[in-house]
């Protein structure tokens, strides 16, 4: 039972990193139909923003506030790495609009392969680790066998920065006119255009928004586990795409729902059956779920046009 | 009708005639400036280890380089389309009536000689590179060098078959190469059978397992079928890393047993290849062997798909690359057309893997990662999907190019003697896979040769098909 509940909590802190990226997937996917390959390396790219930015506030300019650190890192991160997805859209992927469809994919194949091997020339390959930035925790409750479970401040920090964050966008996108444009473009692209959205400009906005997230998700991996390197994208892009297809493609609660169910399932999956396995299980689940129900928990049947 | 075109800011600019120098100016800083953001910090700094704390490093005079370079290369491209948009203001007389089928281009005029002379090139590459280097074990470098571009040939055309044929896109391409791989190190190792009874049975496990993995992903098409397929690619990598009782886990398989020459073991003692044809012994003879056995291989692959295509299932594949549902309203098996797709690439794909594993004598399943995956995708889409010769030549240039970063020495005269030119060998590539798409999504040769002919051969532009729709 006391572990059943510490891999609850576990599971979910994992979950709200998976949804921050997922997001980003599903967005993309909603508005141009193109899987961003190169999304999880984005969130790796931001995660190494954020160490070095840390590393700078605390030992240049001394901020000794772990709280104040973390925010300015945030703030910073994100605006640094929504630039990068900026400039990925613009290179990489607006050039090949009304290009046949798979040359999107192939070119943000091109994109993750540069990325990780950008940060590799630049940062070098070993693992980074971070210095320990928070590391309290509350014992909720001691069981029998002397086993405590525990929520630790970082988690959270990371649930609450994630439900925060969530309810930000999820307004901006419900709300406002950018996000009315967004629903717009994904509808129908030409019939927006034809009203007067500026296309090129929202799809730009949605990969910012995107990078954004992913960039929360790589500082709160980072205060998570402490330690990153550059081949830290590919897997958890997977698995944040298999949380968005499991939440169904294109649905804002459902990368978020999605991503949740990831994460629990990969930490009661490590804790009760075999961690060797854990990411076999998240690449099965993400086959299964796209043979079985391509259109998952919450999106739209797609429609075969012919 | 020509590709689509890219129109872009810079493009619908520099359409006015004269070139201007305060816009271009004002652009290339910008862009300076976007790189300034997008290198800070991540270039600015460098985190570095000294025991368990990490200090940081500045850079600043690297991004400075680096900006100025961007702002360089922004001018020259301003400079650039300002002087074609000003040629094609004044248009000459051949473009007013531009034709709607767009000609082939001049890498399609060059491949009529350049099957030939490809051919007897790399049959004669060991004895051409024997004379340049003027010894055997001088050539031992190109003649690997040869093997590694003929493997990824060889790779790029069974691949060619469900990508470029079929249009289906397969991403996790490498698990049939590991499939093959493994076949023949467990089969010689455990059995003790011969690379030339194993080359067959790895051929057909693979195929086998190229029919369990298309089995489910009959009803995916485009992204998805690429993303399911990338999925099956690693699950088959993670399972050969953890199910160490059968396959050693990470540590691989060594000591394979190595090819011999139908029998006859390259050893120099009695009754080796060296010995019965009463040559000096060299450790070259099983080099120059592997070369041309891969070669052999690669011409098979490249025979078979160009008979299949003449086929009733070849010509099943180009239709439903096509058009699946046109395909699946005139009747045609779309199921066993998929199938074969798969099962035939991936047969292709186990005799490569048997190669690779008689060829390094060990095998682990870090040769068989996403990368290899995206390198092989890489060439068939360089190659301009579908075209066999475009394959070789992307091949050459994919395999062999970076292996000229390594030899780049001189740049370390002015990068300093810590510069090594092959770490950016990778990002070099993602960058390069990124500008093909850009430049020339549909590869670089694009024609068509169409399987049935009425009367004359008429090439078709690659712009015209839409592969990799389904």
């Amino acid at each position: 039972m006391e572990i059943f509940v510490q891999q609850l909590i576990n599971g979910l802190t994992l979950g709200s990193i998976y949804g921050l990226i997922a997001i980003g997937y599903t967005m993309v996917f909603g508005i141009i139909g193109m899987v961003n390959f190169a999304h999880g390396d984005v969130f790796m790219l931001s995660a190494f923003i954020s160490l070095i930015f840390f590393l700078i506030l605390t030992t240049w300019l001394g901020i000794s506030s772990v709280a104040l650190a973390l925010l300015i890192v945030l703030v910073v991160a994100m605006a640094l790495t929504s630039l990068w997805g900026w400039a990925i859209e613009r290179i990489a992927y607006r050039p090949l609009r009304g290009s046949f469809r798979l040359a999107p994919l192939i070119s943000a194949i091109g994109v993750s392969i540069f990325l990780s091997n950008f940060v590799q020339v630049a940062q070098g390959a070993r693992n980074k680790p971070t210095p320990p930035m928070v590391q309290d925790v509350i014992v909720l409750f001691q069981g029998a066998s002397g086993y405590n479970v525990a929520l630790s401040y970082k988690q959270i920090i990371i649930m609450i920065t994630t439900a925060v964050l969530l309810t930000i966008f999820w307004y901006l996108v419900q709300k406002t006119s950018l996000g009315r444009a967004q629903r717009a473009c994904e509808q129908d692209r030409k019939m927006a255009a034809l009203l007067g959205i500026n296309v090129d400009r929202t799809i730009s906005l949605t990969f910012v928004i995107g990078a954004a997230l992913a960039s929360v998700a790589g500082t709160m991996y980072l205060l998570y586990y402490g330690v990153v390197s550059f081949n830290d994208g590919f897997v958890p892009g997977v698995k944040a795409f298999t949380a968005a297809v499991l939440g169904g493609i294109g649905s804002l609660p459902g990368a978020v729902l999605g991503g949740l169910i990831i994460g629990l399932i990969e930490t009661f999956w490590s804790a009760y059956f075999s961690i060797e396995y854990k990411d076999v299980a998240a690449f099965s689940i993400l086959a299964i779920v796209l043979i079985f129900m391509p259109s998952g928990i919450l999106g739209r049947p797609e429609v075969e046009k012919v | 009708m020509n590709a689509p075109s890219i129109t872009t800011a810079e493009q619908t600019q520099a359409v006015t005639r004269t070139f201007d120098l305060g816009a271009a100016l004002k652009d290339s800083l910008r862009t300076a400036l976007i790189t300034l953001g997008l290198s800070i910090p991540i270039l600015a700094y460098k985190t570095d280890q000294s025991g368990a704390d990490l200090f940081l490093t500045p850079r600043w005079g690297l991004v400075a380089i680096i900006c100025a370079i961007v702002f360089g290369l922004r001018m020259v491209l301003h400079a650039f389309t300002a002087s074609r948009a000003y040629r094609q203001a004044t248009p000459s007389a051949h473009q007013a009536t531009e034709p709607v089928h767009a000609e082939p281009s001049a890498f399609q005029h060059v491949s009529k000689f350049a099957i030939p002379l490809f051919l007897g090139v790399a049959l004669a590459f060991p004895l051409i590179i024997y004379l340049i280097q003027g010894g055997l074990n001088e050539s031992r470098y190109w003649v690997d060098l040869g093997i590694l571009i003929l493997t990824y040939v060889m790779l790029g055309w069974g691949l060619n078959i469900v990508v470029g044929l079929a249009g289906l896109l397969d991403l996790g391409y490498v698990a049939f190469y590991a499939v093959g791989a493994y076949s023949y190190a467990l089969l010689s190792t455990t059995f003790g059978l011969s690379f030339w009874i194993c080359l067959p049975l790895a051929g057909i496990l693979a195929a086998f397992w190229g029919m369990i993995l298309g089995f489910p992903v009959l009803r995916l098409r485009g992204d998805y079928l690429a993303i399911v397929t990338l999925a099956f690619g690693e699950i088959i990598r993670l399972v050969l890393i953890n199910w160490v009782d059968l396959t050693n886990g990470g540590a691989g398989i060594s000591s394979i047993p190595r090819a011999t020459f139908f029998g006859l073991p390259f050893t120099a003692g009695e009754g080796g290849f060296a010995q019965t044809f009463g040559l000096e012994f060299n450790g070259m003879h099983r080099i120059i062997f592997l070369y041309y056995l891969i070669l052999v291989l690669a011409l098979i692959t490249n025979f078979v798909t160009m008979r299949l295509r003449k086929l009733p299932v070849g010509r099943a594949w180009e239709a439903l690359r096509e058009d699946e549902i046109a395909c699946r309203s005139l009747g045609i098996n779309t199921t066993n057309t998929k199938l074969t797709a798969f099962a035939i690439g991936a047969m292709f794909g186990g005799f490569a893997g048997s190669f690779f594993a008689v060829r390094q004598g060990f095998v682990s399943p870090e040769s068989f990662n996403f990368l290899e995956s995206a390198i092989i995708l890489a060439i068939v889409v360089l190659g301009g999907m579908g075209s066999q010769i475009g394959v070789a030549i992307a091949a050459i240039v994919l395999v062999g190019g970076p292996e000229i970063l390594r030899n780049l020495t001189f740049l370390q005269a002015i990068f300093g003697s810590g510069f090594d030119p092959n770490e950016y060998r990778l990002l070099l590539f993602g960058a390069g896979m990124v500008a093909m798409m850009v430049w020339r999504p549909r590869g670089l040769i694009s024609e068509r040769e169409p399987s049935v002919i009425l009367k004359e051969r008429k090439a078709i532009s690659g712009s015209l098909v839409k592969e990799g729709h389904g």
